[in-house]
């Protein structure tokens, strides 16, 4: 037999053998990453084959990339052949039976949030039955969602119901080739969201609670695509104040905002993984890749009060490509013990009279590292854009630390950019100082890390930022003596 | 009111205050001079309750309780107050909302009613007015770039609005003008009573002439080395402070 016919051979054979693997048990796929992997997880997924195509284009492609060096952030190198690319859901039996099985410092951590028992159970991945109050709302609003239009669901069943929708959509704002956690995403998510608004239609919710408890099993490798269509409107609000729990290490999403003409996507993210314990032992890497695409007169705003993981990898960015299309970024980003944060937002202004803002509040505590790195670009042809970046520090104790990178490029004369920065520190001055008129220390800590974040806060829906609120009190908890 | 036995404290293990006793009764007011260094700022920091000033000897009780086992916020709270020698910069809070907190903080822990924001707004305003207080500052982040006398008034204000039992000032009058010093000085004897006492420190005697003591002390080296009536500040200020060195005085 001749090489040739030998490897035509095994790919027959390859391809008959994964083409009938859904019933193959979750355990038996092998750890690591092969292309193998990818079929795997493609076969039981059940999808089309230009998807397959796609996720096997983006791990040819991640194999010819090199991990990013350009963080200011230190880890151990990561071993990508360690790490188990599809696992089944949970077995029931592992879950938890009751809270009293609970981490006793993640129930004080929900009471102190306020979170309802029945959610409470939900997050801490106890089993619960169908009756379940949220889950019966939930299906209440999806009804209601679906007379509208919308299509929000899980990215799995979009694939199925709403294949032309992803297929046109999916890697047109981040390509897979786009970097190098967004080709490793693109070759091995397992699930996330997506959400269709069709034109001239105002989504009548947040889309939230919902979201909320069922956002638990997106694994590792989160695949979001959101498309508003013309004149559309939606408020998305991603994630969780409640401490999340994983057992994977590595976490690398992909969110992809599609904004057509005169459309407005708001996207409110609260970021809340294991950080990691006071020595900066275990917690979540988490390197995200988020973009949104501006048609004519649209708007996107992101904005993110991210207080969790051991390392946040992070630029939520707006490509203005539509004439006055307008993008913005309001961000909060806590690090504190040994938690690294390097993020920021790309403001590309290609459209004329395209506009951005840019909010960043960086706080710093223990021996945390929180880097805003920010770029501005305006194209030759962009004219008459506009840019406003603010980008404030606060520093709480004196071993953490702040770092500023704000890149500006700006290619034509006929725009206007401005940049302001600050950095300000909390001592035990302050707080002393704020004690002796009767305040106590953690709400001296609070108070000055709500007046420093207010222009943030005030961008999430209500009940979410008093949430982040009180979530920030406790990120910070201990962090001054 | 206040009654210092026999006062040891250190920081960075260095013993600032070697033995102060020192007794305050409701209606006086005690001045405290002496020269840089002396421990005036440690005595106020120690009865205010910093945490890196470490108690190592003696005893103080405030209206009856075993003041040093008080929390910071908790003596605040009682009515403890100290206008700091350099008052410090609180960024991105507003002074008025900070005020209110504080004030809200005071009266919780008194039992009483928190105030609205009318009633809040109301005081305030009378009291900035009381104290020549220039209003943009009440919407300024506490301290941030007020000027050293706007800091100091800013201290007073402070309390005026929290109206505590015991005050103590810290050379607040170190770098007033005449016409400020006589406006601070409006403002410590509005809230004389006979049921409250003042401790102010100063290098001056100048400000005694606005702020009429019952007693002068001097502090130094950590003890105080000479008590007396009004009279002494405007000897000490005539002779200097190394008269009391001299022998037959120490
Ligand atoms: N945090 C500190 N660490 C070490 N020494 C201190 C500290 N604070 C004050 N001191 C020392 O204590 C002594 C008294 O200081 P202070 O009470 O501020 O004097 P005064 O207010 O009378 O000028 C000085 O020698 C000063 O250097
Ligand atoms: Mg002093």
């Amino acid at each position: 037999m001749s090489a040739t016919q030998e490897t035509i051979e095994l790919l027959a054979t390859q391809e008959y053998k994964y083409g009938f693997v859904t019933d193959i048990d979750a355990d038996t796929v092998p750890i690591g990453l092969s292309e193998e992997v990818i079929r795997i997880i493609s076969a039981k997924k059940n999808e089309p084959d230009w998807l397959l195509e796609f996720r096997l284009k983006a791990y040819r492609k991640w194999l010819t990339m090199a991990e990013p060096r350009w963080p200011n952030v230190s880890y151990d190198p990561i071993d990508y052949q360690s790490i188990s690319y599809y696992s089944a859901p949970k077995s029931k039996d592992d879950a938890p039976k009751s809270l009293d099985e609970v981490d006793p410092e993640l129930r004080r951590t929900f009471d102190r949030l306020g979170i309802p028992l029945d959610e409470q159970k939900a997050l801490a991945g106890i089993a619960v039955d169908a009756v379940f109050d949220s889950v019966s709302v939930a299906t209440t609003y999806k009804t209601k969602l679906k007379e509208m239009g919308i299509i929000f669901g899980s990215f799995s069943e979009a694939v199925q119901e709403h294949p032309e929708l992803v297929r046109q959509y999916l890697g047109s704002v981040v390509p897979y080739s786009d970097n190098y956690f967004s080709a490793l995403n693109s070759a091995v998510f397992t699930d996330g969201s997506f959400c269709y608004i069709p034109k001239g239609v105002r989504c009548p919710m947040e889309l939230s609670t919902y979201f909320r408890i069922n956002a638990q099993n997106t694994g590792q490798f989160e695949r979001t695509l959101l498309v508003a269509d013309e004149g559309a409107t939606v408020s998305y609000l991603e994630g969780c104040t409640a401490p999340r729990r994983d057992e994977n290490q590595l976490h690398a999403a992909v969110v992809e905002l599609v904004a057509l003409d005169n459309a407005t996507i708001k996207y409110s993210t609260v970021q809340n993984w294991y950080p990691g314990d006071k020595d900066g032992k275990g917690g979540i890497y988490n390197f995200v890749t988020k973009r949104g695409r501006c048609g004519n007169s649209s708007k996107i705003t992101w904005t993110q009060v991210e207080t969790g993981s051991a390392i946040t990898w992070k630029y939520p960015s707006c490509i203005l490509q539509g004439d006055n299309s307008v993008g913005e970024f309001y961000s909060v980003a806590v690090t504190n013990n040994r938690q690294q944060a390097d993020t920021g937002t790309k403001m590309v202004h290609i459209g004329k009279n395209t506009k951005s803002t840019i909010v960043s509040k960086g706080i710093s505590a223990g021996r945390g590292q929180n880097t805003y790195r920010g770029l501005v670009r305006v194209n030759p042809g962009a004219t008459g854009a506009r840019n406003y970046s603010q980008c404030d520090s606060l520093l709480i104790g004196d071993r953490c630390g702040a770092h500023t990178f704000p890149y500006i490029d700006v290619r034509t004369p006929h725009a206007q950019v401005e940049h302001e920065a600050s950095t300000s520190k909390i001592g035990e001055d302050q707080i002393f100082y704020c004690r002796q008129r009767g305040l106590s220390s953690e709400d001296a800590v609070n108070m000055i890390v709500s007046g420093f974040c207010k222009e943030v806060f005030r961008e999430l829906p209500m009940e979410f930022a008093v949430e982040a609120q009180k979530l920030l009190g406790i990120s910070l908890e201990g962090s001054v003596g | 009111m206040l009654e210092i036995r026999d006062l040891h404290a250190s920081v960075g293990g260095n013993e600032i205050l070697r033995g102060i006793s020192l007794s305050v009764k409701p209606g006086e007011v005690h001045a405290i001079m002496g020269p840089n260094g002396s421990g005036k700022s440690t005595l106020a920091r120690v009865l205010a309750g910093h945490p890196d000033y470490e108690v190592t000897g003696g005893e103080v009780t405030y209206r009856g309780e075993d003041l040093l086992d008080l929390e910071a916020e908790v003596r605040a709270q009682r009515g403890i107050f100290l206008a700091f020698q350099y008052p410090v910069e609180i960024p991105g809070v507003n002074n008025s909302y900070f005020l209110k907190a504080a004030l809200n903080a005071v009266r919780k822990a008194r039992g009483e009613e928190e105030l609205d924001a009318v009633d809040f707004l109301a005081l305030i305003r009378q009291k900035a007015k009381l104290l020549d207080l220039d209003t943009a500052l009440l919407s300024r982040p506490v301290n941030e770039g007020f000027s050293g006398g706007e800091k100091k008034r800013n201290e007073i204000f402070h309390m005026a609005v929290l109206e505590p039992m015991l005050s103590v000032l810290d050379e607040t009058d170190s770098g007033l003008d005449i016409d400020a010093l006589r406006i601070v000085a409006n403002g410590v004897n509005a809230l004389r009573s006979p049921e409250r006492a003042s401790i102010v420190v100063t290098h001056y005697q100048r400000l005694l002439n606005y702020i009429v003591p019952d007693f002068v002390h001097v502090l130094s080296d950590g003890r105080i080395i000479r008590s007396g009536g009004k009279e002494l500040a405007l000897e000490l200020e005539d002779k200097g402070y190394a008269w009391l060195d001299e022998p037959g005085h120490a």
